[in-house]
């Protein structure tokens, strides 16, 4: 027999190179010594060592988002495995393509209680796009390129390969990518042409239309978001983004209206409440998006192009549901409105931009500008002027912190923006930012943190350490987990149940002994200072204790279970009818 | 009614390979849809294909998303809603043991006779019938057999095929 065989280990780094793999984050332990001894015998796949398994998934989002290519993990069995499991959950709710390659014990040990032992395909089902458990080696190549094909095809999502000890030990046969054609996995990507025709009338003959994107521009990719751009310049159109679709059109242009939902502008909910036709590309009515789904967008006709299925009449019935990638759909839409000489309706777009202006006048991310303390998005702001025409990407971590950079810190390419949107994961922006930094070497990235969510992760200074990974984790420091806080505020009588920072490390001493630079700003003059210093520092992390007004609230704000026209600006609303009982029980 | 509870019957052809079946079962659990019966076996051995029956309830936006969940899984290679796509036929086989003697015995083999349920088990005091038909045929029997001394039902959950030439 001419075919040379490998050992389980080998096939592995194999498929891994011959999938584009050029680093891996992971962790070793017992069950995946064979694999991390094949790493060794090897120098073209890079491992980044984390120091938790959970940052390890979470680093490779950050990968994978800044690049648009497929993320790499790599963890042992047991504790290995349920330690990734946020990880995989959150790049599932986020729709990011993950390759999750997980030891596990020796096949003849399985359900015996062994050690180090869990049922990983069992544990992690719901919250990957699917797993696979390798009981055999002959069937390990094939298996590794169908998780990378299930993982980065239709709506991307994490994919979990279970690899026993003793199949990484044993001798197989490798079959190339090009060999291997999935059985039944076929996502539609090119939509229906009719349906796509009647969209394009539809968005015509709109008299307040609204653009509405997602995160589904940004997975169709850097083309897609140039066609949606183009789209928008054609048709003269607002638009607003969720939380996951920032940066898939440009925010230093003035057809953009800001972020939409529970923190977004005035002008874009009310847009969104207004209108009379919702190009939905790409987003799925979310609950943070919706607000109150009987009173959302109550007079418009609505367009929803995403590529899963289940997304369409999930939570908001829509008029035109159009299957296929957020990409190909757009380019059929260019084609179309050219083809048949489409124009707006001028005189109506007028009187709806007129209405538009309008709401946008009201300001609406206007704050209390003061001397006497360091206002959470003055810091923002300075940091927005600081990074102005330099390369640079943005993790964040969760609360307060992250709807601020949402609102202050504008986005004019994909790819740009890493935060956690579905699943809300403390903990994510530190990780993620050693993920985006290590693809990106020479540009900027930048953690915007809570002190609170910093702690969740903070041992991965370590890992951006050793790597030299200069991420920046510029931390808001209000010592309450402000969001938290922020509701208790307004929903439970301030009684600030659990959500004080208490005992708080010294941030720069922190970073000191981790031999990084720390900074501290606790008056406004300084904010300048720390910036310009903290952009200077290229060598290493450097952390920077941001000291903000512990009191401010993130606004606006629509309360859960209210509508688009029930925002509240600011702390002079009345908050005490602002939430009726049944939007109490609302997350 | 939009809102309006109603009830189909969804064939399902999947890959089989382990945990398929936990990923249709955990999709329902997990996102709170009623399953009324659900049986699985393989139908095609060559190709490794197993055919899932499924019979569930809720209103017209849910049964859409469970199609729609359902379609997603990655080993799923078709779903068919038999209820929307025209007639079919619907069957169950239940496995009814009576017990008991003189007039209740001769009263529950006459009317195993007009269901057309077949005698698989004998005993001097006891009887086990086998009856296929459709699900409200088996529970009528099954409430008859509850007067005449039921000890126990097995029921396997409705199995259905579209009606006419047309495969699946």
């Amino acid at each position: 027999m001419s075919e040379q065989k490998l050992t389980g280990a080998q096939i592995v780094i194999k498929a891994l190179k011959d999938q584009g793999v050029d680093i891996i984050f992971g962790y070793p332990g017992g069950a995946v010594l064979p694999i991390y001894d094949a790493l060794f015998q090897q120098n073209d796949l890079k491992h980044v060592l984390v120091r938790h398994e959970q940052a390890a998934v979470h680093a490779a989002e950050g990968y994978a988002r800044s690049t648009g290519k497929v993320g790499c993990v790599l963890v042992t069995s047991g504790p290995g495995a349920t330690n990734a499991v946020t990880g995989l959950l959150d790049a599932l709710c986020d729709s990011i393509p993950i390759v999750c390659l997980s030891g596990q014990v020796p096949t003849h040990l399985i359900g015996n209680d062994a050690f180090q032992e869990a049922d990983t395909t069992g544990i992690t089902r719901p919250c990957t796009k699917h797993n696979y458990l390798v009981k055999d080696v002959d069937s390990l190549a094939r298996t590794l390129h169908e998780a990378f094909y299930v993982a980065r095809s239709g709506r991307p999502g994490p994919v979990l390969v279970d690899i026993p000890k003793d199949v990484q030990f044993a001798d197989g046969s490798y079959v190339p990518p090009a060999e291997v054609k999935h059985k039944t996995y076929r996502p539609q990507v090119k939509a229906e042409i009719a349906r796509i025709e009647e969209a394009v009338e539809l968005i015509a003959n709109a008299k307040r239309p609204v653009f509405y994107t997602g995160g589904g521009v940004i997975n169709a990719g850097p083309f897609a978001a140039k066609l949606l751009t183009q789209f928008v310049k054609t048709t003269g159109y607002p638009i607003t983004s969720t939380l996951m679709g920032l940066g898939a059109f440009p925010a230093s242009d003035n057809q953009w209206l800001g972020m939409v939902g529970m923190h977004g502008t005035y002008e874009a909910n009310l847009a969104m409440y207004e209108c009379d036709v919702m190009i939905n590309i790409g987003a799925r009515f979310d609950d943070r998006v919706t607000g109150k789904l009987s009173a959302f967008s109550p007079g418009s006709k609505k367009i929803h192009v995403d590529i899963d299925p289940s997304s369409i009449n999930k939570n908001v019935a829509v008029d035109i549901p159009i299957v296929g990638d957020c990409g190909a759909v757009l380019e059929d839409m260019l084609r179309i409105w050219k083809a048949r000489a489409k124009s707006p309706d001028k005189a109506a777009l007028k009187e709806w931009w007129g209405k538009v202006e309008g709401w946008r006048a009201r300001n609406c991310l206007n704050y209390n500008r003061t001397e006497s303390v360091i206002k959470p998005q003055y810091a923002l702001e300075r940091l927005r002027e600081a990074l102005r025409g330099k390369d640079h990407y943005i993790t964040t971590e969760v609360g307060q912190h992250q709807m601020w950079a949402a609102q202050f810190l504008p986005f004019d390419q994909p790819n740009r923006w890493m935060t956690s949107g579905g699943l809300g994961t403390m903990g994510y922006g530190l990780p993620a930012a050693i993920g985006a930094q290590l693809a990106h070497p020479d540009a900027i990235v930048v953690d915007v943190s809570g002190e609170a969510s910093f702690l969740m992760n903070m041992q991965e200074i370590g890992t951006a350490v050793q790597y030299r990974a200069p991420v920046k984790i510029f931390i808001l420091n209000n010592q309450y987990m402000g969001m938290v806080r922020q509701w208790q505020e307004l929903l439970h009588g301030s009684r600030y149940s659990q959500s004080y920072s208490e005992a708080l490390p010294d941030f720069v001493k922190l970073a000191e002994a981790w031999g990084c630079v720390g900074l501290r700003a606790t008056t406004v003059a300084e904010v300048d200072q720390v910036i310009e210093k903290m952009l200077a520092v290229t060598d290493r992390p450097c952390i920077v204790d941001i000291a903000v007004d512990q009191k401010e609230n993130c606004f606006p704000m629509i309360p859960g279970g209210k509508a688009h026209n029930e925002i509240l600006f600011g702390p002079d609303d009345s908050p005490s009818d602002a939430t009726p009982e049944d939007g109490m029980v609302l997350v | 009614m939009e809102n309006a509870i109603e009830k189909h019957t969804i064939a399902v052809l999947v890959d089989n390979e382990p945990g398929v079946l936990a990923r249709v079962i955990g999709l329902f659990s997990g996102r709170g849809y009623n399953i009324e019966s659900l049986t699985v076996a393989e139908v095609n051995n060559a190709d490794h294909l197993s055919r899932i029956t499924l019979v569930t309830s809720g209103t017209r936006m849910i049964i859409e998303q469970i199609k729609a969940q359902l379609g997603r899984l990655v080993p799923v290679h078709r779903v068919h809603d038999l209820t929307d796509e025209g007639p079919s036929v619907e069957r169950e086989l239940a496995l009814v043991k009576v017990a008991g003697t003189g007039d209740r015995r001769i009263e529950a083999l006459r009317l195993a006779d007009i269901f057309k349920a077949k005698v698989v088990d004998a005993t001097l005091t006891s009887f086990v019938f086998e009856l296929t038909g459709t699900t409200e045929q088996v529970d009528d029997f099954v409430g008859l057999m509850t007067q005449l001394g039921l000890v126990e039902a097995s029921r396997t959950g409705v199995v259905a095929m579209s009606k006419g030439p047309a495969a699946f």
